[in-house]
């Protein structure tokens, strides 16, 4: 019990100081040009360094074959959110394949 | 305090929890699947509702489970959390120039619920033209949408993830990834977005072996550093 207090309030407190005090402090920031133009960047960049590795990886080595169902899942949620533009189909789309085709793989 | 401005906050509000529901119909499984975790994992019923309560950060969330059950010590739970959440930093950085004029009333609660999703809504919103002062109500209803979809998310989890058999199977966290696929869709519409997401992703896969998930921030920094060299040789070429 102890410790699941001090987990949780580590994990709260290291959460919040890092979303927080640029925030507190944005009034004092002025943030250089350069700065702003990467910052354009940021959101596609940290995504598909998530979603990468969650797809392509399976225990520690690369998974890279039709049977993987994460990465067909990827290609179909990637090609219909190409061709249809649409947050929700996408996600449902991505999410019905995958969901299909683990069950037929497994 | 007219009546034009508070239908103004409102119209703000509601429309951000709107444009949050294709991203809270992703988080859902992902909610779910932590909920049925995490007794399994070894956190009680009262410590897994507290973290998605206190710590709310979902991909974090998840890893603490897997290192809660392999016997970590805390500390290294707590410092991955650290490196995992790192990202949000960056997600901060960009939202000073639309946060800097709101009284800290504002920017604390703005700053606890800061997620990828919360953040991939309000800075769409933030960019728009127009000269709305109430854009940070858009950014709060979005907010707080998602925030109570992780609470009870959690909680249906919690309670009838239970009688599911072998939950974990059904790999329901896959709905992370389709949902964030979605949303870096948007973003390639020009060569340094997809020149970003290129670099970003093969740098992630070759450096899976730094420790402590270290290699989410290497590859994202890569990845920003490829679209403004891309950007700017680009520009230097039309000139």
């Amino acid at each position: 019990m102890t410790n699941e207090i001090t987990l949780l309030g580590g994990m709260t407190l290291v959460t919040f100081l890092i979303r927080y005090p640029l925030l507190a402090m944005s009034d004092r920031i002025v943030l250089p040009a350069r700065l702003i133009q990467a910052l354009n960047y940021v959101p596609p960049a940290v995504l598909t360094a998530i979603i990468v590795p969650t797809v392509f990886i399976e225990n520690n080595s690369l998974w890279l074959s039709p049977s993987n169902p994460r990465l067909v899942g990827a290609v179909a949620a990637l090609s219909i959110g190409l061709w249809k533009r649409n947050l929700l189909l996408t996600i449902l789309v991505g999410m019905g394949i995958f969901l299909l085709w683990q069950s037929l793989v497994a | 305090m007219t009546m034009a401005s508070n239908s103004a906050r409102r119209h703000e509000f509601w429309a951000g929890a709107r444009q949050t529901i294709p991203l809270i119909v992703g988080a859902i499984p992902f909610g779910i699947i932590f909920g049925t975790l995490a007794q399994s994992s070894g956190l009680s019923f009262a410590g897994a509702m507290g973290m998605s309560a206190i710590v709310f950060a979902g991909a974090s969330q998840f890893i603490a489970l897997g290192l809660l059950g392999a016997g970590a010590p805390l500390g290294i739970i707590v410092l991955t959390t650290w490196v995992v959440n790192l990202r949000h930093l960056l997600y901060a950085v960009s939202l000073v120039p639309h946060v800097k004029h709101l009284s800290q009333t504002w920017k604390l609660p703005l700053g606890f619920w800061l997620t990828d999703e919360n953040f991939m809504v309000a800075i769409q919103r933030y960019r728009q033209d127009d000269l709305s002062p109430y854009k940070h109500w858009f950014q709060l209803g979005s907010a707080l949408a998602m925030y109570s979809n992780w609470q009870l998310s959690t909680l249906v989890g919690l309670t009838l993830g239970q009688s599911i058999p072998n939950a974990g199977a059904w790999g329901l966290d896959f709905a992370m990834v389709a949902t964030f696929i979605g949303m870096t869709i948007p973003y390639l519409t020009n060569r340094p977005m997809v020149a970003t997401v290129v670099v970003s992703g093969v740098v992630a896969l070759l450096t899976q072996g730094l420790p402590h998930q270290l290699w989410l921030m290497v590859a994202a920094i890569a990845g920003i550093l490829t679209g403004i060299l891309t950007e700017n040789s680009l520009k230097q070429t039309h000139d």
